[in-house]
């Protein structure tokens, strides 16, 4: 089962390694990790997705606790969070399917940050779940590079 | 030097003292030299180990024996290296540990410099906090929350990394303003409510067994736990790190219990309808398979470390806090009770499993019951192997801080240094370290800072030129394939410590033992008595199935 953990801590030299150091160290696995900084002047906020049992969790949730430089730590549950990703997608698309390229982005609510030529870099933001939608759809088409955050997450 | 500003160092000596430390043990290299030069003008006390090992072990003998933060350092590079098995073994036992390391200057920091060493990217598993300082103004407020961190709330080692340019810097003196750390707030006080639940459950046991472990650190909780035992009428039952923690001379004592635990221990473990976990992680060591462990028990877990709750084992009742404060509170809110039959028959049990006499002129038992007799109050500090476990067997204690061990890491080498430290700590009290030949010769150099600083300690080497454990797990495990566990007889522990400067003696015989034990404790110098040992015997009872009732004894 996947749990999206949110942590509030100092936002010092080392923290990151503190914080992934003791994902590895324990065997608890990241499936995505994304940082950045908060309201709070010298604050950092982790999103980190994570596979485990209430078990595991519970552990993850109380190690981290204690690192000293963590302030806080919350297991946000799908249903009380607001989740977000963004992937990046570079495309080379033919002439008469840009159409049909179009269509489709715009049915996933999808942007043409830029374009070259035949080369489309597209950009989609959403739940986790419609990022993996538009990706798919994507398939169809020649992807020449593509990037996706890990996901960020708030309590509602 | 400007008015009114002082050297990176001379923070550092003002922050230790500001600590009320008196005493550091350490060793010297290019990068903390301008901590030694202000050292040299202080009035603490300076114990030069002869391995950064010895000193971390030092101070966390010191730690364990006093109840107080030892303190040691090391330069940079292979010196913050040395210190990590010291600095790892109080981790692992939570003992209160600030290592001060020296680094390379600010500005050949990432550069690969000489002795260089990422040593807090290396210590951030080990450390409950560690720190890599920027400049001398830090100083202060870094050490005055190291000290806290160490000593405070689950205890452990915290280490700062100092590089030589900012202990030369010129910096203003710290305020000495009280810690404030927005992320650590240990619990203390346990929740009424679970409190309560928990003394119902008491209340209602038939068959209820407490198990202690090493975090009973004060008197006062030391006490508590004695009168909740005797109060009630409960066994108890101690892991490696908790034999300290109750007196063992007590008839509801049953001893160590897992792994190598007593038959009458791990049968109380086995039908006990309610379990009190104190201060204790329930560790591998002592549940064995977790799936097959205190079947019948409804479990009470109390511990100052809200992660122990729930890691190993499912608790009914977690209780996080300070274990003298729940136990005090669980003795006001408990009426006396007893158990006659279910302590009998535990006591029966004991009576039908003791511990074995074993054959041989020289053995480790005797050496230990003699030491009993001759000194029953020493604080005994062990190595780590066979001799460890005969220690926790026939050895006694019955006061707190009183057995000192590695039981979490098992490092080899840390019986002798620590012994050191634990009599520097405790003048007052005989000390005496418990080692075994192969982890004696890991840091019997720490024989010569015992004789340069005169520390009257006693080691008694139990010398049967092999590694007794490793032999013994080759004889139950790898079909009696001995490999790499013969020392070889070659070692004469006598002259050695004569040639580093103590007090030498040799036991062959029986009767030679407690003449030599007398000796020792008398001589007013660090001394070591070589204890022949002519028939190595396996430690028994050992657990070699899937349950605490799969021994061999």
């Amino acid at each position: 089962m996947k749990h999206t953990i949110s942590i509030l801590c100092n936002d010092t030299p080392g923290v990151l390694t503190r914080i992934s150091g003791l994902f590895s160290r324990r065997g608890f696995n990241i499936e995505s990790l994304s940082v950045g900084n908060t309201e709070l002047k010298g604050k950092s906020r982790f999103t980190i997705v994570v596979q485990g049992d209430d078990r595991v969790l519970e552990q993850v949730r109380k190690q981290l606790q204690k690192l000293i430089h963590v302030i806080k730590v919350w297991d946000i549950t799908p249903e009380a969070a607001i989740e977000r990703e963004h992937a990046l997608i570079k495309v080379d698309v033919e002439r008469h399917r840009k159409g049909e390229l179009l269509q489709i982005l715009t049915a996933v609510e999808g942007r043409i940050i830029s374009s070259s030529g035949s080369m489309w870099t597209l950009e989609v933001t959403g739940e986790p779940s419609q990022v993996d939608n538009a990706l798919n759809l994507f398939k169809d088409y020649t992807i020449v590079e593509s990037i996706r955050t890990g996901r960020i997450a708030l309590e509602r | 030097m400007k008015k009114g500003k002082i050297t990176g160092a001379k923070s550092v000596v003002r922050s230790l003292e500001a600590q009320a430390v008196d005493l550091i043990f350490g060793y010297p290299g290019g990068a903390n030299l301008p901590l030694y030069d202000e050292l040299a003008r202080a009035s603490l006390r300076h114990v030069l180990a002869r391995h950064e090992q010895g000193a971390a072990h030092m101070a966390d003998g010191y730690a364990r024996a006093t109840g107080k933060t030892g303190v040691c350092t090391a330069t940079s590079g292979p010196g913050a290296t040395n210190l990590v098995t010291g600095i790892a073994t109080a981790y692992m036992d939570s003992s209160a540990l600030v290592a001060i390391t020296g680094q390379v200057s600010r500005h050949l920091i990432g550069n690969d410099a000489f002795q260089e060493v990422d040593t807090t990217g290396i210590t951030i598993p080990i450390t409950k906090h560690n720190y890599l300082l920027q400049n001398a103004e830090e100083i202060s407020r870094a050490l005055t929350e190291a000290f806290y961190l160490a000593g405070s709330g689950r205890r452990g080692p915290v280490l700062v990394d100092i590089p030589k340019d900012v202990l030369l810097e010129q910096c203003i003196s710290g305020d000495g303003a009280p810690p404030h750390l927005e992320g650590y707030r240990p619990t203390l006080k346990g929740h009424p409510g679970q409190i309560k639940r928990a003394a119902a459950i008491i209340k209602a046991a038939e068959r209820p067994v407490i198990i202690v472990g090493g975090g009973i650190q004060s008197q006062a909780a030391y006490e508590a736990l004695t009168a909740l035992a005797k109060g009630q009428d409960i066994p108890v039952v101690s892991t490696l790190m908790g034999k300290g923690s109750f007196p063992n001379s007590d008839p509801l004592y049953l001893g160590l219990y897992g792994y190598h635990g007593r038959i009458a221990a791990n049968t109380a473990i086995t039908h006990a309808d309610v379990i009190i976990g104190v201060a204790t992680r329930f560790g591998d060591r002592s549940t064995g398979s977790t799936l097959h462990f205190a079947p019948q028990a409804r479990i009470i877990h109390v511990d100052i470390d809200p992660a122990e709750v729930g890691k190993n084992i499912q608790a009914l009742i977690p209780i996080v806090g300070d274990a003298g404060h729940i136990l005090g509170e669980l003795v006001a809110q408990l009426e006396s009770a007893s158990h006659p039959e279910w302590v009998r028959r535990l006591q029966a049990k004991a009576t039908a499993h003791p511990l074995a006499d074993l054959r041989g002129e020289v053995t480790i038992p005797k050496v230990l019951r003699g030491l009993k007799r001759l000194c029953p109050d020493a604080i005994l500090v062990t190595d780590v192997g066979r001799h460890q476990i005969f220690a926790a067997h026939y050895f006694p204690v019955d006061a707190c801080r009183s057995f000192l061990t590695s039981g979490g890491l098992g490092t080899m080498g840390f019986g002798l240094p620590a012994a050191i430290g634990a009599k520097i700590g405790r003048p007052d009290r005989p000390v005496v370290a418990v080692c075994g030949d192969g982890g004696f010769l890991m840091t019997c150099q720490e024989l010569v800072a015992a004789a340069v600083e005169n520390v009257p300690v006693v080691a008694l080497v139990m010398h049967d030129n092999c590694l007794g454990m490793i032999r013994q797990l080759q004889h139950a495990f790898y079909g009696k394939r001995f490999t790499s566990c013969d020392l070889g007889n070659v070692v004469d522990f006598a002259r050695l410590a004569e040639s580093l400067g103590c007090v030498g003696l040799t036991v062959e015989r029986d009767a030679e033992i407690e003449p030599a034990l007398e000796k020792a404790l008398a001589a007013g110098r660090p001394c070591v008595v070589d204890c022949r040992i002519d028939a190595p015997a396996n430690v028994y009872p050992m657990v070699t199935g899937a349950t605490l009732m799969d021994y061999i004894e």
